[in-house]
């Protein structure tokens, strides 16, 4: 491969229930902690949700974070974090050469109802409407925030791509540093979904939202005691370079993008397909040039529906059947599913295992579907391995959107 | 409302909108603009904020009213004065 299209991370900005940087993140995943926690939403009362605590005042203005929107903070954050933790020098950074490239399941839902709910307050007299929901709904908005913020004026769009958007992000930045578009991209997803009603009260309708008196045993992917999906909110943000300018400055590498894929299952809204997810897989290790077997961790969708999973499950076995060293782990056990942040976030709380040789487990898998069953799951406590060389990252989405990446230890 | 009162339900409204300027120190004659660091859409949530909390409506062609601390309580003044 050319040296200008290998793709390398040389910085994370991250927040999620159980952290607001990647060694917070990852120690709360050795440490088994969960983020779910009580939550009061409007209409419904009191679901199970994530949140972040990020302090946003950080990096906004109180004026800014009033105008914006909780998606654009949260990228907002994000971006400032990745940007701080890669050593760019940002100051000096041609600005027109850095693009932001987010990932987002939904946006402007949370808005929207928001508008809706204060014009009731007033007969619904649409004078009440706010002037500031155009700007605050648009679908670039997260990303838009972002480039305000930071004065960036190189490209910025978000991709929505359900709940496989922030591998998709991801993967977008990286296209675009091949093409040439870029020097640097800020890429990932993000989600404010949490502060709309109307994602929990649709799963709930689908019978697809978690529910458990213990909120930190509520979202139990491969667990026969499974009753769906934690809503939660976060985001994860990465610095994406070509590897010469990279090694160039002398940055520090988390990982190297070998392998990736985008496919649809062109079948269901909702309800996945085994075959194509198998599919994406295999594309992406063929991109790789590499077998399944060479896999160290798989970090699985694994969402906690009842259905979800048995899918997802059977296009693993389809692929990995008989891998004997790929082991098998979940993010979505202790934050709940970040929606256009998951695939990102996802990944981030993987590459520290490149250093540490270490697997963060899956929580909450006291009773393994036999429907879910497959070699190597570790579950409820870290596993320490010889070596971590390549991670494979599967993010999946309503309408059969199905992405995989690959990444893989940086060596010279 | 008194004058003086209407005065203070401005200065509210502004607080609320640029939550990071320090208001203490306003020139009352001076444009808010450049004061309390206002955009276009600032002062279209002055004019909301008016109608949500006073039931004011100020019409487009009298925006230009709201250009100082004391243009706008001049301009106010006797449509809030039953308030």
């Amino acid at each position: 491969m050319r040296m200008e299209d290998r793709i390398v991370i040389t910085g994370v900005g991250l927040t999620a229930p159980i952290g607001n940087n990647l060694a917070d993140f990852r120690e709360s995943l050795l440490n088994c902690r969960s983020g779910v926690r009580k939550y009061e939403t409007r209409f419904i009362g009191e679901v199970l949700a994530g949140v972040c605590d990020y302090e946003p005042t950080l990096y906004q203005t109180r004026k800014d974070i009033r105008r914006g929107t909780r998606a654009g903070s949260i990228s907002i954050y994000c971006a400032h974090e990745a940007i701080k933790d890669s050593g760019l020098p940002f100051e000096d950074f041609d600005k027109s050469r850095m693009g932001v490239y987010l990932g987002i399941t939904e946006h402007g839902n949370v808005e929207t109802e928001n508008e809706i709910y204060n014009i009731s307050q007033y007969g619904y007299d649409v004078k009440y409407w706010s002037h500031h929901h155009n700007p605050r709904t648009i679908a670039n908005n997260p990303a838009g925030e972002v480039t305000l913020n930071l004065g960036i004026t190189g490209p910025h769009y978000t991709l929505g791509a359900a709940c496989a958007a922030g591998n998709i992000g991801f993967i977008q930045g990286a296209q675009m540093l091949r093409l040439g578009e870029v020097d640097a991209a800020l890429a990932g997803g993000v989600s404010e979904s949490i502060h709309t009603f109307g994602i929990f009260a649709s799963f709930k309708s689908q019978g697809a939202l978690a529910s458990h008196e213990d909120p930190a045993k509520a979202s139990r992917p491969f667990d026969t005691g499974r009753t769906g999906i934690v809503v939660s909110e976060g985001g994860c943000i990465y610095i994406l370079e070509r590897l010469d300018d990279a090694l160039k400055r002398g940055a520090k590498v988390y990982g190297e993008l070998v392998g990736y894929c985008i496919n649809s299952d062109a079948c269901d809204f909702v309800l996945p397909a085994p075959e194509r997810q198998a599919e994406c897989m295999r594309k992406a290790l063929k991109m790789a040039g590499i077998k399944p077997d060479d896999i160290d961790i798989l970090n699985a969708h694994a969402t906690a529906t009842h259905m979800g999973d048995i899918q997802e499950c059977k296009a693993l076995r389809e692929v990995f059947c008989g891998c004997k060293d790929v082991y098998i782990n979940n993010t979505k056990s202790y934050i709940g599913h970040a929606m256009g942040a998951a695939g990102a976030l996802e990944l981030a709380g993987n590459l520290p295992g490149f250093d540490d040789g270490i697997v963060h487990p899956t929580i909450n898998l006291d009773n393994l579907d036999k429907e879910c069953k497959l070699d190597n799951i570790v579950a409820n406590k870290p596993l320490q391995i010889n070596e971590i060389k390549y991670i494979l990252n599967n993010s999946f989405g309503m309408f059969g959107i199905n992405s995989v990446v690959i990444i893989k230890k940086y060596d010279e | 409302m008194t004058k003086e009162e209407v005065r203070q339900a401005v200065l509210d409204i502004i607080a609320t909108i640029a939550p990071d300027e320090d208001l203490s120190t306003i020139n009352r004659d001076a444009p808010l603009r450049e004061q309390a660091g206002l955009d276009s859409m600032d002062f279209l949530d002055i004019v909301m904020e008016l109608r949500k909390r006073y039931n004011v409506d100020v019409p487009e062609k009298d925006y230009m009213e709201l250009v100082s601390l004391n243009s706008s309580t001049n301009y106010l003044a006797p449509k809030m004065a039953d308030k």
